[in-house]
């Protein structure tokens, strides 16, 4: 339960002059909710990109352990389809989905780094072929039902509600058999009654075994999600522990909380 | 419909395009002779033509946006064409295709010899369409050199006919083999470029091999061609003239069918998920686990692959081929056909293509506005239509999956 | 050293004129982001005014400056208004359309101003009346730098420093650059972004008239597809130089002009339309962002 998956060791990322992540450590546990949260501007996406090889870091090592494959990969410098064959997948803050194409084929496009079948197999489509597109649809579909958008399965992705839209790409991250899933403001514009879902949702996930590390601004909902936090401003980190640590942590309260009431 | 002040304004409309094309519509000047030429006709017919024009433009506009609305509260899947709702039923599509086929087969038995190459021609532009449709419509890179992979088949058939003898049968997957390397080989450096970036890239790029074709005499003949190149053999019989251009019409019949089940499925394939992903957004496709290149790298290389056996199709019919054919031009009706059929359209594709090429041969009088026509229609087609005549067919795909589940 | 002078001034005045066209390629990418591909065309037109305006005022009998000016300023007009119609035709429909649309409508729009020129015109090449003179004052070095050069020169920098003029001090210059940083911003500050677009469009015409008129008189001959080759190389050259930068675009059109006319004159001249096309494939492969432009990162 508490074994690392994965660790980042001094992340460090310069854009010109300017330094938007500065020696970052951070690890996460195997079947636990981590949330990094942060004032705007703090360097949150910036570290999601890095991890999943949109961006090159200038500095640091990113190691993800495979437990059940004994190994330990070095993320660094990997393409993003590299990244998440090795068994990271995101969401995105901006919703990227497929627009239009529909809900069951952009879950299927998330199984696309966990099968193999290619020109010949399109020409040809013989028996394994067959086997793979079959199982790629009901893996899809079953997925689909337990993010509870089964009913939308044939619409297009771009007319979904914005509620819905969101859990589509939990559900394509998802299709991607991910070791760990990341989250990248999932609750972002959602009301509250959407929040409410998409909590339950989170939960429902982590409960069948799956580790979650998310990026959050909502501060109540990472409180009452996450098993451990960590907290970062202009691109360093200034505090992680238990939510009702971080609670109480002096920094966190100036760095963070004391913006908020400002503003 | 139309206000009084529309009208008013399209009547300043026509009068400013009759400002604009006054130097060159109504003046023509003979710089030799001193002479000027008058043609005071074309006032009228620019005035009338463009105040219909603008009204008909305008009308359409605003229909388009209506439509959009209209789109985002039912939902796309409602506004679908005829054809689209006639070839979901079993039933009538196996009919349409049988008369399909069997008009393609009675065909040369009731015309003339010369309507069966046209006929030819048109349906190597169906193949041609269909495989450019790979590049452009399924995986969206903007290939404007498409013609250099049809230049490359139709060389390879032509040069290793001339030096070596070697026969159709025998060049025409070395030649389609050839054109798809050649696509690899193009594709490795530019793939990671961006779309636009893309487009002018492979316009480049086909444009180099024309040059190189016109210019490299020792290798390719330069711009006088190679001529007398064998046409297809059919099991060591040497076949008449009109005989010959029958059986080509066949294998291109065949090819097409050959061509359009492939190509089908290849678009209901994981792969051809993974190019529509790609085009909708890449950093999403990466993110997913797609490998950007190498799926690029398939689109871009299959396409390859079918203009070069066209390309070998084409110096077998001609049995003469030059540089001349190998234009930019070429590669700009090919993409003609893909848009206003309708981009990741097969059938759309197929009557793209037979619209654009059998129209203007049939139409005599219009074959000399041909190339003002497919110009216009890349600029309509955009503005108006941007899903082609036929939107794309995947449309219906996504209810396989579910019968299937059922079953 | 005569005929390294030679090919040198040659080099400058072609390079020139890729300028005066590829100021209007990067102004327009610089804006709205699209390759205006029927800007070579644009051009075309420039030079079919030029040349029928030219033609009907030799045979008037009109003093050869008049004739000059007045052909300069028809060109200008008639340019400028193509470029402004297209706009409003092909592309601002497509304002909020994918990228790729755009480029679609800009082949099909430069397909169709050829074959619009070729049917109300001809397609043979015409012959171009000589409009400037060989100067006396030149006459000692005629052999390496012809009149024509000279004034292309003359011609191409006094445009250039109207047009960095225009944009670093006027008013709607301020707007472009506004307008080309961020759109969305321009247009909450109150720019008339619609209208800055119609002004880059019909400046850059207007630059490319110019350029039309001069090569015609250099070459002194005409024709309908001159705008395609003219366009390439000049896009090439506001790509070589950094596209959106307009002293990128003179800097890539000087290179362009010097490479290709010492690449004919001391290795083939069979070849020299690749030179130009192999150079543009190789930035856009190995430098997209070219000499003075920035490289763009997608945000995510």
């Amino acid at each position: 339960m508490s074994e690392t998956i994965l660790e980042v060791h001094g992340l460090t990322m310069d854009f010109g002059g300017v330094r938007a992540l500065n020696n970052l450590d951070l690890d996460v546990r195997s079947g636990e909710i981590a949330a990094l949260i942060g004032p705007n501007g703090a360097g949150k996406t910036t570290f999601f990109n890095c991890l999943t090889g949109l961006y090159l870091p200038t500095k640091g090592d990113i190691f993800l352990y495979r437990r059940d494959k004994d190994k330990k990969i070095s993320l660094k410098g990997l393409k993003p389809n590299k990244v998440t064959e090795h068994g990271l997948a995101r969401t995105f803050q901006n919703i990227r989905l497929f627009p239009m194409m529909t809900v069951l084929e952009n879950v299927m496009i998330g199984r696309h780094c966990r099968t193999k079948a290619f020109v010949i197999g399109a020409f040809f489509r013989g028996p394994r072929t067959r086997r793979e597109e079959e199982e790629i649809i009901e893996m899809s579909h079953r997925i689909l039902e337990k993010v509870g958008l089964s009913r939308f399965e044939n619409d297009f992705a771009m007319n979904l509600p914005y509620g819905a839209q969101r859990r589509l790409e939990i559900a394509r991250a998802l299709a991607t058999e991910p070791v760990l899933l990341l989250l990248d403001e999932p609750a972002a514009g959602m009301n509250p009654y959407e929040t409410i879902e998409l909590v339950n949702l989170i939960q429902e996930i982590a409960t069948d075994g799956q580790s979650i590390l998310l990026i959050e601004h909502d501060m109540k909902l990472v409180m009452s999600l996450s098993d451990r936090i960590f907290v970062m401003d202009y691109g360093k980190k200034i505090a992680q522990g238990r939510p009702e640590e971080i609670r109480l942590n002096p920094a966190v309260i100036t760095a963070y909380l004391g913006e908020e009431v400002d503003a | 419909m139309f206000t009084l002040q529309e009208l008013k304004r399209s009547a300043l409309i026509s009068l400013w395009f009759v400002f604009l094309t006054f130097p060159i519509m109504v003046v023509k000047v003979n710089s030799i002779e001193k002479t000027v030429q008058w043609r005071w006709m074309n006032v009228v017919y620019v005035l009338v033509g463009s105040f219909v024009l603008s009204l008909l433009f305008r009308y359409f506009l605003y229909r388009k946006e209506q439509q959009s609305g209209e789109d985002e509260q039912q939902g796309d899947n409602t506004g679908r064409s005829l054809i689209h709702r006639l070839l979901i039923v079993p039933k009538y599509r196996n009919m349409i295709y049988g008369v399909l086929l069997g008009t393609a087969v009675v065909f040369p038995f009731l015309t003339s010899s010369y309507q069966v190459n046209i006929m030819t021609t048109a349906l190597m532009y169906v193949v041609l369409g269909l495989g450019l449709n790979i590049v452009v419509g399924l995986a969206g890179l903007l290939d404007l050199g498409y013609v250099a992979f049809y230049a490359v088949g139709a060389y390879s058939y032509a040069l290793l006919n001339y030096h070596f003898g070697l026969g159709f049968w025998a060049v025409l997957p070395i030649g389609g083999l050839l054109a798809a390397m050649f696509g690899i080989l193009l594709g490795f450096p530019v793939l990671r470029l961006r779309g636009d970036y893309l487009a002018i890239v492979t316009l480049g790029f086909g444009e180099i091999i024309r040059l190189v074709l016109e210019n490299w005499g020792g290798f390719s003949q330069g711009p006088s061609g190679i001529s007398n190149i064998s046409r297809p053999g059919f099991f060591g019989i040497e076949l008449s003239l009109e005989m010959a251009i029958v059986y080509i019409y066949y294998l291109m019949v065949l090819f097409v069918i050959v061509t359009i089940f492939l190509v089908n499925r290849l678009q209901d394939s994981r792969l051809g998920r993974a190019w529509i992903a790609l085009r909708e957004d890449e950093i999403a496709c990466q993110a997913m686990g797609i490998d950007k290149i190498k799926t690029k790298l398939a689109a871009f290389s299959l396409g390859a692959l079918w203009a070069g056996i066209i390309g070998v199709v084409f110096a077998a019919k001609t049995t003469f081929i030059n540089p001349a054919s190998f234009t930019f031009l070429e590669s700009a009706i090919i993409l003609s056909i893909v848009v206003l059929g309708g981009m990741g359209s097969i059938i759309g594709v197929i009557i793209g293509a037979l619209v654009l090429i059998l129209l203007p041969e049939y139409l005599r009088a219009l074959s000399e506005f041909r190339m003002l026509a497919f110009g216009a229609i890349l600029v309509c087609m955009m503005v108006f239509r941007p899903q082609g005549i036929i939107a794309s067919i995947r449309r219906t795909y996504t209810y396989k999956p579910r019968n299937r589940d059922e079953a | 050293m005569d005929y390294f002078i030679e090919l040198f001034f040659s080099g400058l005045s072609r390079g020139a004129i890729y300028a005066l066209i590829a100021l209007g390629y990067t102004m327009v990418y610089g804006i709205i982001g699209l390759i205006n591909f029927a800007h070579g065309e644009i051009y075309m037109i420039g030079a079919f005014t030029s040349f029928t305006v030219a033609t009907i005022l030799t045979i008037l009998g009109l003093p050869l400056l008049a004739i000059i000016v007045l052909t300069g300023i028809a060109a200008v007009v008639w340019s400028a208004s193509y470029g402004y119609t297209i706009e409003k035709i092909a592309y601002k429909p497509l304002r909020h359309a994918p990228r790729l649309s755009a480029l679609i409508s800009a082949i099909g729009m430069s397909m169709f101003l050829q074959n619009y020129v070729l049917l109300a015109q001809t397609s043979d090449f015409l012959p171009f009346p000589t409009l400037i003179p060989d100067f006396a004052f030149m006459e000692p070095i005629a052999h390496i730098v012809g009149s024509t050069d000279l004034v292309i020169l003359i011609t191409t920098t006094v445009s250039m420093i109207f047009l960095m003029v225009l944009i670093k001090y006027t008013r709607i210059g301020k707007a472009m650059r506004a307008t080309a940083q961020d759109r969305t911003m321009a247009m909450l500050v109150g720019i008339n972004v619609n209208r800055v677009i119609s002004a880059t469009f019909v400046i850059g015409s207007s630059m490319a008239a110019i350029g039309g008129l001069l090569i015609a008189s250099h070459i002194g001959q005409i024709n309908f597809y001159i705008g395609f080759l003219a366009g390439i190389k000049a896009f090439t050259a506001a790509v070589l130089g950094g596209i959106g930068s307009i002293p990128g675009a003179v800097l890539g059109s000087v290179v362009l002009g010097l490479t290709e006319s010492f690449a004919t004159g001391y290795v083939s001249s069979d070849y020299e339309d690749v030179f130009a096309f192999s150079l543009l494939v190789l930035i856009l492969i190995f430098k997209p962002s070219g000499l003075l432009g920035k490289a763009d990162t997608q945000k995510v």
